[in-house]
């Protein structure tokens, strides 16, 4: 076959190769199959490849597509986060507990895109339970970074980070509680996209934090990133938090608009509170800041007073949230259950200490701490009070701006094994990111450069549901930009 | 900071852990509960706790059944099950 252009070739131009029959699905599904086998060794982004699934979802795409139907993704592989529930197909969520968990259904943004005709490749590899920000914490093992092998890929979702980085699928799926798909995208050099608490269904998402998981996407550009958003998010019943939020401008893209410039350039503000941690970066970012200057946006200061307090918050409000969601694995209906039981409590407390890794377990304890007689008040009201605090800062801040600026990362990616021993430092990781969660704002980490050959990336936050300034921004950026067309070496 | 009981915690929490693991998971906790305890340096008197991030309030549906029962299907996931029944050691003797 004429395979696509590149391994990084966009969606509009894989979705026109199908539509012209320069390739079909199959071809392209079993192109992509192929590069996963060559270069996933080095890798380890995926924990299951689909192969017999892939190859029937693409027969099906080519069908629709030759009877001249389908949608803009009919017959696109894409991979998911292994954090999404696919029915007849292993959900793992990186845990040696759900090692063998087949779901009976498929979660909410499984059943959109496979609805839409996408082809899953296979499900990418992700911190336990989505608890990390290295990927070092599954229990399939570490995720290399594309760009250096021996860095880190970030996490939690570094699988799908690294697979679409070194062009093994063109897109996919992640989640982000604190970050999980932002830090990821700035150490690959992509475009990941957050989108606004409530936008995407939680339905048949493996619960961590319920207030702050939330589904989004891992791209090359923020066009392939609005068209995957356009067909995963929309209100769903069965996802009570899910927000009833009807676009047309998302209607416009699943029927093939394209995504457009800001109506008026935006006005952008900097919160000194995010450079003033900054290890790197600096530079890229400055520089970023005089090309969005160069299209028309314009600059202003704004105040995020109590930026500092967001670790500490997330930290106590995610550890509680996930100690509850967390209580629901036994060993007795579903999972890992522990060999030999002498007693019911023998079983519950063997399976789950077995079942799960050690940053779960510092998770699980660090929230049951929090919930404790005596402690409550201290730590977990104490954390939803700053929780106020932290998104009333935003609100003030867009009441005078469109968009925020920020680092997404404080640093570039770092080598394995550096943060390992200090699970506080590790967290560090997260000070840009959480903040954001918190308030559950959207973001999108925009590939902005380089520092020592590693990629930088910037964050613009918008206002709840402003994903089409978000968006349509980082699109301005990526047309004055080629960041985001810098691909690591290796992976031809 | 308070002393950690990690026995009790890890009671509350169904885990299990040995001699090693808790002397590692102590450390851990309590450079963990040192960070978190920044947060005691900010006035939140008068602050309302923020539960959800866009003030929502639990939707309410119509009161039908909406869920299928389909125990064969959701059995076949557990670890021992028995006429229908999930098997777990015996709780009375």
């Amino acid at each position: 076959m004429a395979p696509p252009p590149t391994a990084f070739a966009s969606l509009a131009e894989l979705a026109r190769g199908l539509r012209e029959k320069a390739f079909s699905s199959v071809e392209l599904t079993r192109w992509y199959l192929d590069r996963i086998a060559a270069h996933d060794g080095a890798l380890n982004s995926f924990v299951t490849v689909a192969e017999e699934r892939a190859l029937a979802q693409a027969r099906a795409a080519d069908e629709r597509l030759a009877a001249g139907e389908g949608t803009a993704l009919t017959g696109i592989p894409l991979a998911h986060k292994d954090v999404f529930c696919t029915r007849g197909l292993l959900t793992t969520c990186g845990s040696r507990m759900l090692e063998n968990f087949v779901a009976p259904y498929d979660a909410a943004v499984v059943e959109r895109l496979d609805a839409a005709g996408a082809v899953t490749l296979g499900k990418t590899n992700m911190d336990e339970f989505a608890m990390g920000s290295s990927n070092e914490n599954s229990y399939f093992g570490p995720v290399a970074n594309p760009w250096q092998l021996d860095r880190v890929p970030g996490g939690s979702s570094g699988g799908s980070a690294a697979a679409v980085a070194a062009g093994l699928a063109p897109i996919a799926t992640g989640t982000d509680t604190g970050g999980s798909i932002r830090q990821p995208a700035a150490f690959c050099g992509l475009t990941g996209l957050k989108p606004t608490y409530g936008r995407v269904s939680r339905w048949g998402m493996v619960a961590f934090a319920s207030s702050l998981d939330q589904g989004g996407v891992l791209a090359h550009d923020a066009e392939d990133a609005a068209l995957l958003l356009a067909f995963m998010s929309g209100f769903d019943p069965r996802d009570s938090t899910s927000a009833e939020q009807h676009d047309p401008w998302l209607e416009g893209l699943r029927r093939g608009d394209r995504v457009g410039t800001p109506a008026t350039p935006p006005v952008i503000g900097v919160p000194r509170q995010y450079f003033e941690g900054l290890r790197q970066g600096a530079a890229q970012l400055d520089e970023a800041r005089r090309a969005l200057e160069q299209a028309g946006c314009t600059f202003r200061d704004v105040d995020l007073p109590h930026t500092g307090m967001a670790i500490p918050a997330y930290y106590i409000i995610a550890g509680a949230e996930a100690s509850t969601n967390l209580s629901r694995y036994d060993g007795v209906r579903f999972g890992y259950r522990a060999r030999n039981p002498q007693s019911l409590e023998d079983l519950y407390r063997r399976s789950r200490s077995e079942g799960f890794g050690a940053e779960v377990k510092r998770r699980i304890l660090t929230g049951t701490y929090a919930l404790s007689v005596g402690y409550y008040d201290a730590y977990y009201l104490k954390a939803q009070k700053l929780r106020r605090l932290i998104r009333d800062d935003f609100l003030a801040a867009f009441a005078e701006v469109d968009l925020i600026l920020a680092p997404t990362a404080p640093g570039v990616a770092f080598p394995r094994g550096d943060l390992t021993s200090d699970p506080v430092a590790m967290y560090q990781q997260d000070i840009f990111t959480t903040p954001v969660s918190l308030a559950g704002l959207p973001a999108m980490s925009v590939p902005c450069g380089f520092d020592g050959g590693l990629p930088v990336g910037l964050q613009l936050i918008g206002p709840h549901f402003a994903e089409r300034t978000v968006i349509e921004t980082a699109a301005l950026y990526q047309r004055e930009t080629g960041w985001h067309r810098e691909h690591p070496g290796g992976f031809g | 900071m308070a002393d950690i009981d990690i026995q009790h915690l890890s009671r509350l929490a169904q885990l299990a852990l040995a001699d090693d693991e808790e002397r590692a998971v102590r450390g851990d906790l309590e450079r963990i509960i040192a960070m978190v305890d920044q947060m005691q340096a900010v006035d939140t008197e008068g602050v309302e706790p923020l539960a959800h991030p866009l003030d929502a309030v639990a939707r309410l549906r119509p009161d039908e059944v909406t869920e299928r029962v389909d125990r064969e299907h959701f059995q076949a996931l557990a670890p021992a099950v028995q006429d229908g029944l999930y098997l777990v050691p015996r709780v009375v003797e």
